[in-house]
């Protein structure tokens, strides 16, 4: 399998990461978390500059008309760099369902970053995420598509994230198959985006070792602290090949691409865990204040482990597909 | 069983064509689960293995046809490590040859070394057994206070101390090592890389059984033996740097092939269909271990992208050896933990023949050879984190 990434990939990823670097992200985020949203609304205008609302549109309709991996590359950036807002709805879900239904006028919007999706999903996401910052919520149901009306905001772990329950209208049904293959892109979105947490706690704690002294010596001298950390670089360079894996099954269609991208979610989602864990436990106590900036990441990848498939479900799904593919 | 791991998308045809060969040969020749290597009559039938897979050129694929290779690509070789484990075929006696040494001698050795050692590790005749531990220098492997004497006359060194833990010395030709050349100099100069023959006067093999009751390595006495100069691998004094690129490769690539994992999680998934309606709790290990296998697959995969656009592995072999060696443990100790009750049982007559606490017992020394985890973790935080050295004046080697 070859899944290095081309040279297109890596300077999208490069300019995603050098836009998001200079944009204090984390004040954008506590921003958006307090209510205000017009940081976070004018990011997402600049995001959609580069491409990256335009990444799962159509060419037809004026997107990108990407593949998973480029979808990989966008959210494991986004995950790094701890953007607030419906990304996962709007450019992992809602496009593939729009299209072909009476709904696809919105295409052309959601690819220039105007229209900001949202929707809850039956049995998978029972809440739609940030609807009062979206411009169009949805609710779906294996019967099909609906416009929704959301009602009163329920709070999440990660202050970042509000969850709305909704009250659908009337259905369109949806094609075949177009469900579960939106689904599988927005699991596999979110385990891209807890490589990127992962990733970024990981860097955090590496930072934050090497500076602050206890007993005469930086703390990253401590074996137990550096063997710590090792194992958080382990489990995320195995998570990667997992994550990129899936994205190259998802685009081939390949029989076994749910397994794989529930394979990528739960690996995904347990090293985001690992590393949470790791970086909260060497910060001390200042790692569990919201002033620190690790509470971005971890707050939101406790929140995506049971985003788009629970880990559970994710694991369930693996099993079941090993056992009745045999 | 079934393969349950995808072969991977884009392959080239030629890629394919070289896989269903060696399916093909493979399932006419593979003997199966031998006797283990460590003993008298698994040790004969391992070499008679080697000259069987040498027959077929299937021994070093990746090899220059001129010993006996097929001058395979690294793709290649991933997908016949792959082919291997999965046909189940045997542990291979050659290992510390053909991936540890054999990697030194094409680069550091001389013309008449490559003559005189390739092709004999290809098929069996010389096995090979890998000397770097002392009582006294484990996982401070500088320490090392064997010492080669300058014998002028003779043209040569004389080789006195000792070495422990050599796997398949007790059954092995030969051996290779770090000797102490120049006791004035620091720990890491002055050491130079020697082999030497395992029976001749002046060396006691003395063989220490291991967990699993085999002998599977020993220790090596040096009174006094002599070797000729075209018997120094590289350098004299340059042993380290030497040495050092064969350590990556232990813990790196040349041996932990995925294959043997993916074949690991295969049978623990026809392990849990037989038994896992008795131990529904075991579900999510089951399912992690196969997730392993399938993440140390893919990682492979990017590895050998990695290395064939000219990177190379550096602390990464560290990385991979963390990872390998806890999978293992934990598909093994999933397995136990699925035969409940009946997991003590050895030999003939236990579930499977015994194999699952045979493996078991072995999984049980990953974390220790080929360097510690703890000195994996040293590396991986102070070479790739960049975290400093401090507690440890050197992460080892
Ligand atoms: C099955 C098996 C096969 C082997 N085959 C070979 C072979 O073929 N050839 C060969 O030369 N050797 C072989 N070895 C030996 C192996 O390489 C050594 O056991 C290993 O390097 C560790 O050395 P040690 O056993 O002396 O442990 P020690 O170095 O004494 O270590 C003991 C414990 O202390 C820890 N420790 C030591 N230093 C540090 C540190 N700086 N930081 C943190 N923790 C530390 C270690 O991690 C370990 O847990 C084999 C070992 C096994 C188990």
């Amino acid at each position: 399998m070859r899944f290095s990434l081309n040279d297109e990939q890596r300077s999208f990823a490069s300019a995603i990461d050098g836009l998001l670097a200079g944009a204090d992200v984390p004040a954008v985020n506590r921003a958006w978390g307090a209510g205000d949203t017009a940081p976070g609304l004018a990011l997402w205008g600049r995001l959609a500059e580069l491409g990256v609302p335009a990444l799962t549109v159509p060419e037809a309709a004026g997107g990108i008309g990407a593949s998973p991996l480029d979808v990989v590359v966008a959210f494991e950036l986004l995950g790094r760099h701890g953007v607030p807002g419906p990304w996962i709805e709007s450019v992992a879900v809602a496009p593939l369902l729009l299209a072909d239904t009476p709904h696809a006028d919105l295409l052309e919007g959601l690819a220039e970053g105007t229209v900001r999706a949202t929707l809850a999903v039956d049995g998978v996401a029972p809440y739609a995420l940030d609807a009062d910052a979206a411009t169009h919520v949805f609710h779906v149901s294996p019967d099909g598509i609906a416009v929704a009306e959301a009602g009163d905001a329920i709070g999440s772990v990660d202050p970042s994230r509000r969850l709305f329950p909704v009250t659908p209208g009337e259905r369109t049904p949806l094609a075949e198959g177009v469900l579960d293959r939106a689904l599988d892109l927005a699991a596999l979105a979110t385990a891209a985006a807890q490589v990127g947490a992962a990733d970024r706690m990981l860097r955090t704690a590496v930072e934050y070792v090497g500076q602050r002294r206890q007993f005469g010596r930086v703390i990253g001298e401590y074996q137990a602290v550096k063997h710590r950390l090792a194992d958080v670089k382990v489990a995320l360079d195995f998570a990667r090949p997992l994550v990129h894996g899936a994205a190259l099954e998802l685009e081939e269609k390949s029989s076994t691409a749910p397994r794989a991208v529930s394979a990528a979610k739960v690996f995904a989602s347990e090293t985001a865990h690992g590393a949470g864990r790791a970086a909260l436990q060497v910060h001390g106590a200042i790692g569990y204040t919201l002033e620190c900036d690790l509470s971005i990441w971890l707050l939101r990848s406790r929140a995506l482990h049971g985003a788009w498939g629970t880990v559970a479900a994710h694991r369930a799904r693996v099993l079941d597909h090993l056992t009745t593919a045999r | 069983m079934s393969h349950t791991h995808p072969e991977g998308p884009e392959l080239t045809d030629s890629e394919r064509a070289f896989r269903a060969e060696a399916r093909e040969w493979l399932a006419a020749h593979n003997p199966g689960r031998l006797p283990s290597m460590d003993t008298d009559e698994g040790a004969a039938l391992h070499r008679a293995w080697e000259a069987t897979l040498a027959e077929g050129r299937w021994s070093v694929v990746a090899w220059p046809e001129q010993y006996g290779g097929r001058e395979a690509s690294l793709t290649e070789w991933v997908i016949f490590e792959e082919e291997y484990y999965l046909a189940g075929a045997p542990t291979r006696i050659a290992q510390n040859g053909i991936s540890l040494l054999a990697p030194i001698i094409f680069e550091h050795g001389t013309p008449e070394q490559q003559e005189r050692w390739l092709r004999p590790m290809t098929d069996g005749s010389l096995v090979w057994a890998q000397a770097w531990s002392e009582p006294e220098a484990g996982s401070d492997l500088a320490g090392i206070r064997s010492r080669a004497v300058r014998d002028d006359e003779r043209g040569g060194w004389v080789l006195s101390g000792q070495k422990t833990w050599s796997s398949r010395a007790p059954y092995a030709d030969r051996g290779f090592g770090l000797f102490r050349t120049d006791p004035e100099a620091a720990r890491h100069r002055g050491l130079t890389y020697m082999t030497f023959p395992l029976d001749v006067p002046g060396i006691t093999v003395r063989p220490v059984h291991q967990l699993d009751g085999d002998a599977g390595f020993a220790e090596i006495f040096f009174d006094d033996v002599f070797v000729p100069d075209a018997d120094v691998l590289g350098g004299v004094g340059d042993g380290w740097r030497v040495a050092m690129s064969t350590a990556g490769n232990e813990r790196g690539l040349s041996l932990r092939a995925p294959g043997r994992f993916m074949a690991a999680a295969d049978r623990l998934l026809d392990l849990w269909a037989e038994r896992g309606a008795d131990a529904p709790h075991l579900r999510d290990r089951v399912v992690d271990a196969w997730i392993g296998a399938e993440a140390y697959r893919l990682y492979t995969w990017g590895t050998v992208d990695k290395l064939s656009g000219g990177g190379d592995m550096g602390a990464d072999g560290s990385v991979n050896k963390l990872f390998w060696s806890e999978l293992d443990l934990e598909l093994h100790e999933t397995a136990l933990d699925l035969l409940g009750p009946e997991a003590e049982l050895r030999g003939p007559g236990a579930p499977s023949g015994g194999s699952w606490v045979d493996d078991h017992l072995f999984s049980l020394a990953g974390p220790i050879y080929a360097g510690t985890n703890e000195i994996q973790r040293n590396i991986v935080a102070e070479r790739i984190l960049g975290l400093p050295r401090g507690e440890n004046r050197r992460a080892g080697a």
